[in-house]
């Protein structure tokens, strides 16, 4: 995935930090818990909310079984309908191929729909360096950009800052990307959208390229579909008079009829409304109604290695609603950021290592970001059983070293039952040694004593307790 | 090798050989036990629920008698102000009768430069779904292309209670994927500051839905 993210520490340290933060943690849970309620009523509406979870897991995982054929048919239909489909093997050839579509145009600007796919790449930063400027045009994407900061949330990127925050980058900072902030700009959201409709709108009137992402790819008819609230989708989608969309493959669904399923159980589970302001849905191109060429940029990226998992695949069902998000313990805490990748929270601590690989610090620390208390599972509207994937992932985190003390105490453990003389032996000694027992451990160690008391040893080991209570006593019944 | 081909090669190694059991055939993999439709109702029930659904996402709803569109259609322009309205081709000329502005309708070569400066735009619609409060349009006659009722920021939008359906999967099974189609559930709106939903970002601040009862 991108570079953004890479060199991040692992998960507790940058977890300890923001935890640390008051105003981040005040901002998280306001706005978790706002959204948790109001999703449960949302779900609450419709009755047979289990029978649409169970077709939606089942219609991902036909897919994924399927995962070539359903390609093939997508790309047939996307041609017949006029457009053209490009295959990205990873991050490096998906930006090459969009850098080549737009300096094909001879613009240098494009506007951008909210895209995870195109934010795991790195886009706007490579197209910045090939002398292309990206316009974020999601309100909370506008607000990351324009601060120059990194995205917390899958759906709300910004999540992090408060009105009062937004209110101060808009001030500061729409200037130096166009038309600048409102005089006497106030924190009334309202009025900040405002601000944002007039920065943007003078952008989407002289777009000639728009770059999206899509929720879904149907792969029967080659329609592509966008689900967002604000209108900047449709302004990115249908004034350019070039669309390119970056496109994870897992986002194919066989049929035109399982968008039924999606389009009842996303906008519920996402922003817990019946149905998101705006939905987009088009095939290839139209004559005299939008974009007069549209080039698909079909992304791999790892995820056919996260397929050939049979336990982690499952990962690959996620729409990206972000219920998991809202829900889960750890993220209220910690925030977005300490994940380490564009993908936060307990989807992204079971994407992100299986995606990128669990080589680094903070890639190896995710799978451990977690109580597993299953609130994830419990709200995802295509049932992944995140817990299930943490666990996995730990016993192949821990199988490659990862930990290495902990392998050591482990084997040694091993060792030990394997011999019961010798483990007779250390029980004593270590219950004589009491008096001598530190409160904290030394070394390796201290970390975990760091928030945890030492267990207490008793004065002698169970095994002489029942020796001396027990002794004889059996026989003589 | 092209990367289509490794990318095909890699997805049909990580599926060990590719198919699972059943072939490809989604019918078979697929059990859809969910609700065709949430309830019982009467088409009237469903007209009324569809006005509810629409008000709570703020869209203004505005309930006709099919001799009185022109009047309601006539009101609303006036109140919003608007100096100019454009039309798509198709809309039924008696809806415009009453219009006391400046009537534009849609040809080729219409900027969204020149959609800027205009007050108002009229529509049709394709259908509409009661349960979730959504219009649907698919640049049909009397709809126009996207960025007609994307860049105005007051759209009247005018639906029949035959349009009407009850729910998304009836919807879906109406609409043909052919056609570009745009779902629009109240006014444009914005959930990005602390996750609470604000109306009026990019698209139409002003949604009116005319809705016809039947004649």
């Amino acid at each position: 995935m991108t570079g953004t993210h890479l060199g991040m520490p692992a998960f507790p340290e940058a977890a300890r930090e923001a935890v640390g933060n008051s105003t981040l943690r005040a901002n998280l849970r306001h706005a978790t818990r706002t959204i948790r309620e109001k999703r449960a009523l949302a779900v609450t509406e419709l009755d047979d909310w289990a029978a649409l979870r169970e077709a939606g897991k089942q219609i991902k995982d036909h897919t994924l079984r399927h995962l070539d054929t359903y390609l093939l048919q997508l790309e047939e239909a996307v041609t017949a309908a006029g457009g053209t489909v490009h295959w990205a093997q990873d991050a490096a050839e998906a930006n090459r191929i969009v850098t080549d579509l737009v300096r094909a145009t001879g613009e240098t600007e494009v506007v951008k729909v909210k895209s995870m796919a195109t934010q795991e790449i790195g886009l706007n930063e490579h197209l910045a360096a090939e002398g292309i400027t990206a316009y974020e045009t999601d309100l909370a994407e506008l607000i990351v950009q324009l601060a120059d900061d990194r995205p917390s949330h899958i759906l709300v990127p910004a999540i992090h800052r408060n009105r009062g925050e937004i209110r101060d980058i808009f001030r500061e900072r729409m200037g130096d990307w166009g038309r600048p902030a409102p005089e006497g700009l106030s924190d009334i959201p309202a009025e900040l959208a405002e601000a944002a409709r007039l920065h943007l709108r003078e952008k989407f009137l002289r777009a000639k390229v728009g770059v999206s992402g899509a929720n879904f790819m149907v792969a029967e008819t080659g329609t592509l579909v966008v689900v967002e609230s604000e209108g900047n989708g449709r302004m990115c989608l249908t004034l350019p008079e070039t669309l390119i969309s970056v496109v994870g493959i897992e986002k194919v669904v066989p049929t035109w009829q399982d968008l039924e399923v999606f389009l009842q159980t996303l906008p519920r589970s996402s922003t817990a409304e019946r149905m998101n302001p705006y939905t987009s849905m088009w095939t290839g191109t139209t004559d005299g109604d939008g974009p007069r060429d549209f080039h698909l940029v079909l992304l791999d990226n790892g995820r056919t290695a996260v397929l050939a998992d049979e336990v982690g695949r499952q990962a690959l069902r996620c729409i990206r609603c972000s219920a998991c998000l809202n829900v889960c313990p750890v993220y209220e805490r910690a925030g977005g950021h300490a994940y380490g990748s564009v993908y936060p929270g307990p989807i992204g601590a079971i994407l992100t290592p299986q995606l990128r690989g669990t080589a680094s610090e903070v890639d190896a620390s995710l799978p451990y970001a977690s109580t597993l208390c299953g609130a994830c599972y419990d709200v995802c509207p295509v049932a992944i059983d995140i817990p299930e994937v943490l666990v996995h992932l730990r016993e192949q985190v821990a199988d490659q070293g990862g930990h290495r003390v902990e392998k050591a105490v482990l084997g040694a453990a091993a060792w030990a039952f394997d011999h019961p003389a010798v483990l007779a032996t250390a029980q004593r000694a270590a219950s004589l040694t009491r008096a001598l027992h530190p409160s904290r451990l030394p070394g390796p160690g201290r970390a975990w004593t760091d928030s945890r008391d030492l267990p207490q040893l008793p004065d002698k080991p169970f095994r002489d307790w029942w020796k001396r209570h027990h002794e004889g006593k059996e026989d003589a019944q | 090798m092209s990367s289509r081909r490794q990318m095909l090669d890699r997805i049909r190694r990580a599926l060990d050989g590719g198919a699972g059991p059943g072939g490809a055939s989604p019918a078979a993999a697929v059990s859809r036990a969910y609700a065709h439709e949430h309830g019982d109702r009467t088409p009237a029930e469903t007209t009324d629920l569809l006005v509810e659904t629409l008000e709570q996402y703020k869209a203004a709803v505005h309930r006709a008698a099919p001799g009185k569109v022109p009047h309601v259609v006539a009101r609303l322009v006036a109140e919003a102000g608007s100096g100019r309205v454009v039309v798509p081709t198709g809309l039924p000329e008696h809806v415009l009768g009453l219009v006391g502005c400046e009537v534009e309708h849609e040809r080729p070569g219409l900027t969204a430069g020149d959609l800027d400066t205009c007050g108002s735009v009229i529509t049709s619609c394709a259908l509409a779904i009661a349960e979730t409060g959504t219009i649907v349009l698919d640049a049909g006659p009397g709809q126009g292309s996207r960025k007609l009722t994307l860049v105005p920021d007051h759209h009247i939008c005018i639906v029949r209670a035959e349009q009407i359906v009850g729910s998304v999967p009836q919807a879906l099974a109406r609409l043909s994927p052919a056609r570009p189609l745009t779902w629009i559930s109240g006014p444009s709106a914005s959930s990005d500051i602390e996750l609470n939903r604000v109306e009026g970002v990019h698209g139409p601040r002003r949604l009116d839905v005319v809705v016809v009862d039947r004649g």
